[in-house]
């Protein structure tokens, strides 16, 4: 059973990181979101999963709001978004996808290479969660540099915080787990409400051209 | 101590959350402003008896000689500028910038800010420190964008990214350090526990609480504004309400700068980790050095004061990196001093943008002659923050040299060249502004002079006599800091 438990939250971590590469060579808008609710999902199988070896009930509910919030909901209105906005479809990026992909293992090799050498002592299965949750918030922190465009930032920093809940859930009876996945909820909420309010279609842009004439006054 | 039964931490905390609930509520601005004022002037009150006496240590709330002194200043800077606030929006909604739904709003709002700054101070919980300053950053973003011009959404939404960005490499190394702390102390709200993990510090995984402090010094380190992740900083100062500006700078920088000395003392406490002071001395200096010229080129008399800011926190954050009693007292010291100075210097800024409807530098001119009260106030304020004898910036900018010439000569050089540099482009620019043919619109300001003036005669004072208990007092606190 160990050995399965083992093989099974390892298996889900992998994934995590290896649909953060998906994401990094994503063009287009739909097609990113798409697999940033597949990102989710996983996500929430392994907080699921580690939630039963672990035995402790409470990191069902990360799991659940991963699963309904993360890989349903935000999708869906991001969705309707740039539908709304007519945002285009097509993803500028700052550099080639080659090139995010070789920066991207490198990051890769440099997470395992850290963590591993500095955990001998912690116990296996934490410390290859801890190396895949580095990997995932690196990639996801290169996939927000790679991107000019607001959305994109946002699906690359919601993937850098699906690492960080891979790590917490990982870390074995770490506490405020449920809080600070809700903590992270409401400051997504208000990312992706502040994409839809501000109309940010490019980086910056574009914005409410009206509130702009309205408040602009005297300011230059 | 115990007043009605409530102890003076939870009405810290309680005050403003209380506060920001009726402002949310009540729409009439005059009177709101006035509760505004009053709510942080209760919260200094608790924050004061906290001198006197501190409450038990609990699970999830402490007060130590270290954040005490935190809270002292943090709430005495919040009531000023409430003070400040109070004259500054009513001209802004004359001006049509705010309307009163969203003046309302800047209210709660502001209030919200300062539980999240006092949670975030009296935790004794790494998590909730670290929800605290998550807390701090949103509404801070909420606040940069409410003018809603281009510029102002653009500053907030660079704000916010860099800083979800700083935040979430935060809790990185939380994450890691609890992992460290979990061997030794076990599974579950211990190992998350301040006070705990100080004292079991020597016990744990020293190779992981390396790699959680670099974690912690970027994350953390982004929202003290240090450089290379210091980019928000600008443009959050110069597009946001001038009052959140001084609260910015003053406050919200030395909260994040508090959360890395905590760490900074647990890295200190086990002797197998490294010396968190190296990275802390070159970050601190590399920020000193940039910001210095930067100041040289900038056009916004507000995104200047911010750089100066990230100036000043490369200066605190070096000195508590060469550490020893000397080093740290003249960091609190100089840290306590830019917050006077530098909201005092954004409440004379705020005034004269709004007179001269414009923060361009080379649309102002002759403030000492047209608003004499004003312009003089800045040319003060300008003086004490770029170091001249006898203010109380230029007596902890000395003591940090001279502690840098006692333990590592070496690295006084680039201090002082900083240091030079800055002055330069600091008196530079206020020749420019206070000085010679007046230019832009002259119309009389109606501003409160009294914050500005209060925070400057404080400032003087202890440029030349710094009362002994004070003394002590950050001695102590000194020593606590290693």
């Amino acid at each position: 059973m160990r050995g399965l438990a083992f093989d099974i939250s390892h298996l889900l971590a992998g994934s995590l990181v290896l649909i953060s590469f998906t994401l990094l060579y994503q063009d287009r808008l739909y097609s990113l979101l798409n697999i940033f609710a597949l990102h989710a999902f996983v996500l929430s199988l392994s907080v699921a999963w580690q939630a039963f070896i672990q035995d402790a009930p409470h990191l069902y509910l990360t799991a659940l709001i991963a699963m309904v919030f993360k890989a349903i909901i935000i999708p869906v209105v991001l969705h309707r978004i740039i539908v709304k906005l007519g945002i285009h479809r097509e993803i500028e990026t700052v550099v080639g996808v080659g090139v995010t992909m070789l920066g991207g293992m490198g990051l890769v090799a440099l997470s395992i290479m850290i963590m591993l050498r500095v955990t001998p002592e912690a116990d296996p299965l934490a410390r290859e969660d801890l190396a895949f949750a580095l990997a995932v918030v690196l990639l996801g922190l290169l996939l927000m540099v790679t991107r000019r465009n607001a959305v994109g930032q946002v699906v690359g920093f919601m993937s850098l915080e699906n690492g960080l809940v891979l790590a917490a859930t990982g870390a074995k009876g770490m506490p405020l787990v449920v809080e600070i996945s809700i903590a992270f909820s409401v400051l997504i909420a208000f990312i992706v409400i502040g994409i839809f309010l501000f109309r940010i279609r490019e980086r910056f842009d574009t914005v409410d051209l009206q509130a702009l004439d309205r408040f602009r006054g005297e300011r230059r | 101590m115990t007043l009605f039964g409530i102890d003076a931490v939870m009405a810290v905390l309680a005050i403003p959350a209380i506060a920001a609930a009726l402002l949310a509520l009540l729409p009439a601005y005059r009177i709101t402003a006035r509760i505004n004022v009053l709510a942080t002037w209760l919260t200094f009150l608790a924050a004061l008896s906290l001198l006197f006496g501190r409450p038990e240590t609990g699970r999830y709330l402490f007060v130590d000689d270290l954040n005490n002194v935190f809270i002292v200043l943090t709430t005495f800077i919040g009531f000023t500028t409430s003070v400040f606030s109070a004259s500054y929006i009513g001209h802004e909604l004359e001006t049509g910038r705010l309307t009163p739904i969203y003046l309302r709003f800047y209210h709660a709002m502001y209030q919200v800010l300062m539980f999240a700054m006092n949670l975030a101070l009296v935790a004794n919980n790494i998590g909730l420190m670290w929800v605290a300053i998550e807390l701090a950053t949103l509404t801070t973003v909420l606040m940069v964008g409410i003018y809603r011009t281009h510029e102002a959404l653009e500053a907030a939404w660079k704000y916010f990214i860099l800083g979800s960005v700083g935040i979430a490499l935060a809790l990185f190394g939380t994450i890691l350090v609890y992992m460290a702390a979990r061997p030794t102390i076990g599974e579950g709200l211990d190992a998350m526990i301040w006070t705990v993990l100080i004292d079991r510090a020597g016990g744990f995984d020293a190779a992981l609480l390396n790699v959680a402090f670099v974690f912690l010094l970027l994350g953390y380190g982004t929202k003290v504004g240090l450089a290379p992740l210091h980019a928000w900083l600008p443009d959050a100062h110069a597009e946001g309400p001038t009052p959140i500006s001084a609260v910015l700078s003053g406050l919200l920088l030395n909260v994040a700068l508090y959360a890395l000395l905590r760490f900074k003392l647990l890295l200190a406490a086990n002797s197998n980790a490294l010396a968190p002071g190296p990275l802390m001395v070159i970050i601190g200096l590399v920020s000193l050095i940039f910001a210095a010229f930067m100041l040289y080129r900038r056009r916004d008399i507000k995104r200047m004061f911010a750089y100066s800011s990230i100036e000043h926190m490369g200066i605190i954050t070096f000195a508590f990196g060469i550490g020893g009693p000397l080093a740290n007292f003249a960091g609190l010291l100089h840290m306590t001093m830019h917050s006077l100075t530098k909201s005092a210097i954004f409440f004379a800024v705020g005034h004269i943008a709004q007179v001269k409807g414009t923060q361009k530098i080379a649309d102002m001119g002759g403030l000492t002659e047209t608003h004499p009260v004003l312009g003089w106030g800045l040319v003060l304020g300008v003086v004490a923050i770029a170091g001249m004898p006898p203010l109380g910036i230029f007596m902890s900018e000395f003591l940090i040299v001279s502690s840098t010439f006692a333990r590592e000569p070496l690295l006084a050089i680039p201090l002082v060249f900083g240091l030079l540099i800055g002055f330069g482009a600091l008196i530079l620019r206020l020749n420019q502004v206070a000085f010679g043919e007046p230019r832009g619109p002259s119309a009389p300001a109606e501003a409160s002079y009294v914050p500005m003036y209060a925070h400057l005669a404080l400032v003087f004072t202890a440029g030349v006599y710094l009362p002994p208990p004070l003394v002590v007092w950050f001695q102590n606190v000194a020593k606590v800091l290693g």
